[in-house]
């Protein structure tokens, strides 16, 4: 369009064009008078889309997106976030209230899911199709052609190399183009085509070859590009098709792979519960070693779950689950996310009456297995309140002169577990779900001794103790036994994402690391100072961008002609600019004057 | 514990033969500058033409002027790259002695990243000047060592011994060893580039790099030859970051149950990819290139370095690896 106003096709004269723009004059009586000065075109809002496409698929936008996108993603690692940490969002919100309010309401605790970081990548996407699908088309119709003509000189060229020979111009112009070409008949190195020339400039018939190397630059490219596309795609559907359980099992206890059994339980849009496979799995026991050298005291060192697996088909096998080495049973893996002890608890209340009776899982809280765990008792028999105890489990147990207790180790050498008795209304008659890891007690009574401190009481595995104030009494059972946490993943996308993700990788290599260059030959036959006939032989390269083997590439050309008697290399024809766009345009003039 | 003490001697040993390197190169660096003032002075034409004489990958033009000049004074040239060498071999023999003190791969927290990093940087820079003579980059990638290595010593050291049970694993090998090269191969490109933009800015004018301590910047090669250098580290660079961020994908697909979680190490290994995903984009993009494509490679490379210190220090994640803080419970 805004071309109209300069183009003016030769031996057209200006009045023919007159008058037939857009910009027709306005007809009289308009009452508006155009303004003045220069007649910008309109652009309509069909003009104003095309514009916005052309700026969001521009380099410029793409490149202002992933810096953008660099910086989005900032704040996620800063800030906690919800996916990774819920309880220090809280945790964060409560310190800040109003800051945290607004932080929240811009998403800034959802970094990664919220609309402004979304937006980002997907028009960064959408940037990324609407450059690459041109470039695919383009290069496709690229693929095809042949390499450009011989240029009628070399002089320019960043990598020039001249010899002379005693074969034929034919003979070195097929040795040079075999060279070019490469072991492989299939996959050629350069893209090579022979050529003769009439005498011109001073020369005779000339025999030329003109190659061309490293299309596969462009290819991987466009791969890479491709293949984040791809990668985009499948990490989508992954979400979508995805379920996550997480379970606690007990040594000795097991669960089945079903929506009910699982603790937790996530699951992706399209989730159907037909794609749980129903086997089940026991956990029969539970190792761990930590080091007890005086470096690294108490570190971790492994942790195995012996467990067996019963498969839908009612077959059984045993297995081991490790840190590093998930379980797979029917495409969903087992993961061991975390362990502990889960004691066995008895309490009678007051009435003597069997209240609770079951296995409580104490969550380690230190390198020590220092876990904590709480039981909440219900009044079964009648006039009895309901009873809490907030647990202390020591698997190494050290007691101080003060009766405070400490755990020094975390294997059960000496186990002990601390309790502190509350008791009223734990609310466990209100049917409200209730965290079972914690005991709100603002609004029990503890019970105290006669100086109004908390009383601790001290429980030995076999032990029973009575539990202050008449409530009853607390019994340990004899075997500690252990507990893991599993996680159960199933992604049916991992295979597309991990295939997505090396085609990206191997695209990006070959698009880098791929030389794209040119070599052209020239050769005729000529006389030298004793009269005597021999070949004249000129080389040139040329690269796109830096190319510091482009000089090699040419000098081994050079090597493949046959009885070559001196040969002259020189790398010195360049100044300091190796910029690729003066020495292309160099070769666009001399292919010009051809 | 003999083997360790050994370990932390020779990394001091490294620390101290480099430091002697990067007095060398500095001295040879400035001599080289008053070699070019001289030569230049005597003999104008045949000096300016070997001078002009550079290939898109040879930036060492102008060498043969100095060496023509006064063969002696690139003594101090050959002093450093032997004490390079020295050190580098101390460090290596350092990290294969970690390696067994500790009884498994000698790159599982921040002291030993560094020593490795600091012996990347030093392999690449010895790779290559084999082929060609890049030995402007000595004094600055023989400064970073030593101050890596310092640091390392003095602030991340702990003693050697063996790693939790999320570590254990061969991608440790793998995810961390090419992590490391990267970040290797992103130093060398660093100091590339930052020498681009500060011979950049003197050849523009700059009144405060006219001063006569900056002289030593003409022997630096021109912007466009190190833009050129800086790019191709880079590149290999960047594959390598590819690799590394998904290898690191896959273990944590092992070992978390799940390929990516925007852990503060995933997410800053992200922003890393992409700030040198927009430094290729910018080379290639008119207005883009040259000095501005070069504050990408900086900015990426401090990115690189807060993944390696601010985010093991700062934020408690999954990659918590230094060692320095034994807080986290010892749950799988």
């Amino acid at each position: 369009m805004s071309d109209k106003a300069t183009y003016r096709p030769e031996g057209i004269h200006d009045a023919f064009t007159e008058g037939r723009g857009d910009d027709a004059p306005a007809a009289p009586g308009d009452g508006k008078q155009k303004p003045s000065g220069p007649n910008l075109p309109t652009l309509g809002w069909r003009g104003m889309l095309r514009w916005t496409w052309r700026q969001l698929t521009s380099m410029r936008v793409a490149l202002m997106l992933l810096m953008l996108l660099a910086v989005a993603a900032v704040p996620g690692s800063v800030l906690p976030q919800r996916g990774q940490d819920p309880a220090k969002v809280l945790e964060y919100l409560g310190d800040h209230p109003t800051l945290g309010e607004w932080l929240d309401r811009f998403g800034f605790f959802e970094v990664y899911s919220s609309v402004w970081f979304s937006a980002i990548y997907i028009l960064l996407f959408v940037s990324l199709v609407g450059c690459i699908v041109p470039r695919t088309l383009s290069h496709a119709r690229a693929l095809r052609n042949r390499p450009p003509k011989t240029p009628v000189r070399f002089g320019r060229f960043p990598a020039t190399a001249e010899a002379s020979t005693t074969a034929s111009p034919d003979a070195v112009v097929d040795a040079v183009a075999t060279h070019l070409r490469g072991p492989w008949r299939r996959l050629p190195t350069f893209r090579v085509d022979v050529g003769a020339e009439e005498p011109r400039l001073g020369r005779p018939a000339t025999r030329t070859v003109a190659a061309e190397r490293g299309y596969l630059r462009e290819t991987g490219n466009l791969v890479f590009h491709l293949a984040l596309l791809g990668l985009l795609v499948s990490v989508a559907l992954g979400q979508l098709l995805h379920y996550r359980g997480q379970a606690i099992v007990t040594e000795g206890r097991g669960f089945a792979n079903a929506v009910v059994d699982y603790d937790t339980f996530d699951k992706g849009a399209w989730f159907r519960p037909a794609s749980l496979s129903p086997f089940s799995m026991t956990l029969d026991s539970f190792d761990s070693e930590f080091a007890s050298d005086t470096v690294a005291f108490a570190q971790a060192r492994d942790f195995t779950a012996h467990v067996t697996v019963t498969e839908p088909d009612g077959g059984q096998h045993s297995d081991q689950i490790k840190v590093n080495s998930p379980l797979t049973v029917d495409g969903a893996k087992i993961y061991l996310q975390g362990n502990g002890f889960a004691p066995e608890i008895t309490v009678k209340d007051g009435a003597g009456e069997m209240a609770f009776s079951g296995r409580v899982p104490f969550l380690p809280e230190d390198t020590m297995y220092t876990s904590r765990g709480v039981v909440k008792v219900p009044d079964v028999s009648k006039g009895q309140e309901q009873v809490g105890l907030i647990g202390y489990f020591l698997p190494t147990a050290v007691v101080e002169e003060d009766g405070s207790a400490r755990s020094v180790f975390p294997q059960p050498q000496n186990p002990l577990m601390v309790l502190e008795v509350y008791r009223g209304d734990l609310g466990l008659d209100d049917g409200v779900p209730q965290n079972v890891y914690r005991l709100d007690t603002a609004n029990l009574t503890p019970s105290v001794d006669d100086d109004g401190q908390p009383i601790k009481l001290l429980v030995k595995p076999g032990e029973t103790v009575e539990l202050p104030d008449g409530l009853g009494s607390v019994t340990l059972g004899e075997d500690v036994p252990r507990y893991v946490a599993l996680d159960l993943r199933y992604d049916p996308s991992l295979g597309w994402v991990l295939t997505f993700a090396l085609l990206a990788l191997t695209g990006l290599a070959v698009s880098l690391f791929t030389p794209r260059r040119r070599v052209w030959v020239r050769s005729w036959e000529t006389t030298d100072d004793d009269g005597r006939a021999v070949t004249h032989v000129e080389l040139a390269g040329l690269a796109r961008g830096d190319d510091a083997g482009l000089q090699r590439e040419v000098d081994k050309a050079l090597a493949a002609v046959p009885g070559v008697a001196d040969g002259t290399s020189d790398d010195d024809t360049t100044d300091d600019t190796t910029d690729d766009d003066t020495v292309a345009a160099d070769h666009q003039r001399t292919a010009t004057e051809d | 514990m003999q083997i360790a003490e050994l370990s932390v001697l020779l990394v001091w040993g490294a620390a101290t033969a480099l430091t002697i390197a990067l007095v060398a190169f500095a001295i040879d660096l400035g001599r080289r500058t008053e070699a070019r003032a001289d030569a230049h002075a005597e003999a104008r034409t045949p000096v300016a033409v070997g001078a002009g004489s550079t290939t898109a990958g040879a930036p060492a033009g102008g060498s043969g002027a100095a060496e023509g000049a006064a063969p002696a004074r690139r003594r101090a040239a050959g002093i450093a790259m032997s004490t390079t060498w020295l050190g580098t071999a101390m460090l290596l023999v350092a990290i294969v002695l970690r390696g067994l003190a500790a009884g498994r791969t000698p790159w599982a927290n921040m002291y030993e990243f560094t020593l490795v990093g600091s012996f990347m940087a030093l392999a690449v820079f010895l790779g290559m000047n084999v082929r060609k003579d890049y030995k402007f980059l000595g004094a600055f990638v023989t400064g970073l060592a030593v101050l890596f290595l310092v640091l390392g010593l003095n602030v991340f050291y702990i003693a050697a011994t063996g790693v939790q049970p999320a570590l254990q694993n061969y991608w440790l090998v793998i995810h961390v060893g090419v992590a490391i090269s990267a970040t290797g191969i992103f130093t060398v490109a660093f100091v590339s580039s930052v020498l681009q933009l500060v011979r950049d800015s003197r050849d523009s004018g700059s009144p405060y790099l006219q001063r006569p301590g900056f002289r030593w910047l003409d022997r630096v090669p021109t912007p466009t030859s190190l833009e050129a250098l800086s790019f191709r580290l880079n590149a290999v660079g960047f594959v390598l970051w590819t690799f590394t961020i998904i290898g690191g994908a896959i273990w944590a697909e092992h070992a978390w149950g799940r390929y990516w979680g925007w852990d503060p190490k995933e997410v800053w290994s992200f922003v890393i990819w992409v700030v040198y995903a927009a430094y290729l984009h910018a080379r290639t993009t008119r207005g883009w290139d040259g000095r501005r494509a070069a504050w990408f490679v900086i900015v990426g490379y401090l990115c690189v370095l807060f993944n390696f210190t601010g985010v093991n220090l700062i934020f408690n994640g999954k990659h918590s690896y230094s060692g320095l803080n034994t807080d986290s419970t010892g749950g799988a």
